[in-house]
């Protein structure tokens, strides 16, 4: 078991990069100008940082990524890596950088994720990107598709628990519907469940607006110790609890279509934190596909198994309803660029639990949850993030 | 499926089941200790941690876990076979497969059909890759 975060790590500062379609950036120039926005959002300069974590790109392959980005920032850290675990990175990232903090290792930890996928990509780096989550032996000589992977889960999880098409469609316009609302989200245009229905279909039961977006786009938050709360510009949102859970990679070695890491990352979590899915305000869940956040919210116990899809099609996940999700659009709407889509949800929980979000703003913003998974649901963390100390 | 399709890669870990498979067998491994059927093919059994391998022919029989009907795949080669299914497939025997189905009642399939192996080719070498139809299919 992990020692206990709780109250003892925060994140001080967030920031996004221009996102959408940046063709004046590189990659790694997005990276630097979330980092400078974090710091900033902080109160705190490039030289009060003596961790850096980062995750990986596909369209800029530097090797060791993680000191590549400190040279680009000018820094050299005492800690520094680049951790990839896929779309679940971001979220894995906070909890290292905690843990390297509570071990005296660094004091405060720059981390920051995301790419040009939008205008960025040579043909060489596209096709690496669909092949790369694939079992190169034993999956890839079927042609298989990261959608497709993510459909034959879809297809499963509506078998065993009812889970229907239009509630999927429903999570891309509740996302969209919220992205709407962001002055810094890629998609821009309303959408309804029958356009979802009727999009183009990439891997049934999946369409085109079931999977999420492909961005310009990066992320960047700064965790340090709680005693620093009192220095910074902005009020930090508290770590209260965080866990992590690896199954597997390639879908022939999931051990369930139905059931996944999510369980235990959100166990951990939940134990660390001292509280459970009815203490939780709102949460960002991650939306690569529209299956996934109904999943998410199940094993999560944020809703009964089989009933989270309804919550969506009710209205319950909007941000005026009972259970706020994916405030900021998620990865269907508001930004998605390899490990640059789940850093968006801590991103967006930190500004909603300050409060000052005008019509993004949701009424109760004392906990939030946020959890990210990468590969094909294989690497899970979950994290709860709350306004104050508890 | 056409025959531009990629050929299988094969390595130290799986040329027994790539050799199997041209000569029309489904071979899988098993554990010389703990008899732990295992698939994909790999050094040790993920059960009980032991190195002693065996190699066992199965039937090739099995059942639909899931499947999707792809109509944008990734690459042209199989983009020219669109629409076409891919599957996990639950062999009697235990261990779960990816597989295409084959055959003209393919894009018809569902979750919980019977299927049996087949073997497809692939390049002009004579390599074979498993596929499943469904029974009777």
């Amino acid at each position: 078991m992990t020692e206990s975060l709780r109250n003892k790590i925060i994140v001080a500062g967030v920031g996004e990069s221009d996102i959408g379609k940046v063709p004046n950036m590189t990659g790694i120039g997005l990276n630097a100008q979330a980092c400078k926005r974090a710091l900033d959002d902080a109160g705190l300069t490039l030289k009060d940082v003596d961790g850096l974590l980062t995750a990986y790109t596909m369209t800029e392959p530097y090797f060791m990524l993680g000191t590549v980005v400190a040279e680009y920032l000018g820094i050299q850290p005492r800690y520094c890596a680049s951790v990839a675990v896929g779309g679940g990175s971001p979220a894995v990232m906070l909890k290292h950088a905690a843990e390297a903090i509570l071990a005296g290792t660094c004091d405060t930890v720059l981390v920051c994720a995301g790419e040009n996928r939008a205008t960025g990509q040579s043909r060489d780096s596209a096709v690496a990107a669909l092949t790369i989550v694939g079992h190169p032996y034993f999956e890839n000589p079927y042609g298989p598709l990261i959608p497709g992977f993510y459909a034959m889960i879809a297809r499963r999880y509506m078998h065993e628990f009812g889970t229907t098409r239009e509630q999927m469609a429903a999570v891309a316009v509740n996302g969209r519907n919220h992205a709407l609302r962001h002055p810094n989200a890629h998609m821009r245009k309303p959408i309804t469940i029958d356009d979802v229905l009727n999009s183009k279909p990439i891997a049934e039961p999946l369409n085109i607006l079931d999977c999420c977006l492909i961005s310009d786009a990066a992320g960047a938050f700064v965790v340090t110790r709680a005693d620093r709360a009192p220095d910074l510009a902005n009020a930090p949102a508290w770590l209260y609890g965080i866990g992590e859970f690896h199954t597997h990679e390639h879908l022939i070695a999931a051990p369930s279509l139905t059931t996944f890491g999510s369980k235990q990352s959100g166990e951990a979590a939940y134990e660390m934190a001292g509280l459970g899915p009815s203490d939780i305000d709102f949460a960002q869940l991650y939306d690569c596909f529209t299956i996934v956040p109904i999943i998410e919210m199940e094993e999560l116990g944020l809703a009964e198994r089989g009933e989270g899809g309804e919550k969506f099609l009710s209205g319950e996940t909007a941000i005026e309803g009972s259970f706020p999700i994916n405030t900021d659009g998620g990865l269907l709407s508001h930004a998605q660029a390899g490990a640059g889509g789940g850093i968006f949800g801590i991103i967006e929980s930190t500004r909603q639990l300050r409060g000052g979000e005008g019509e993004r703003q949701v009424k109760k913003h004392n906990v939030a949850l946020v959890h990210n998974e990468g590969g094909i649901l294989s690497s899970n963390c979950t994290m709860i993030l709350g306004k104050e100390r508890r | 499926m056409t025959d531009q399709l990629p050929e299988p890669i094969i390595n130290a870990d799986s040329a027994p089941y790539w050799e199997g498979a041209r000569a029309g067998k489904l071979l899988l491994q098993k554990c010389g200790d703990c008899g732990t059927l295992r698939f994909f093919p790999r050094y040790l059994c993920a059960e009980c941690g032991s190195d002693n391998t065996e190699w066992t022919e199965v039937t090739g029989r099995g059942t639909v876990h899931s499947f999707s009907v792809v109509h944008r795949a990734a690459f042209p080669e199989f983009q020219a076979n669109a629409p076409y299914v891919i599957a996990l497939i639950d062999l009697d025997e235990g261990p779960r497969m990816m597989t295409n189905i084959v055959g003209e009642d393919a894009l018809t399939v569902k979750i919980d059909d019977a299927v049996e192996v087949c073997f497809e080719a692939r390049g002009t070498e004579g390599a074979k890759v498993p596929q499943f139809r469904r029974v009777g299919g």
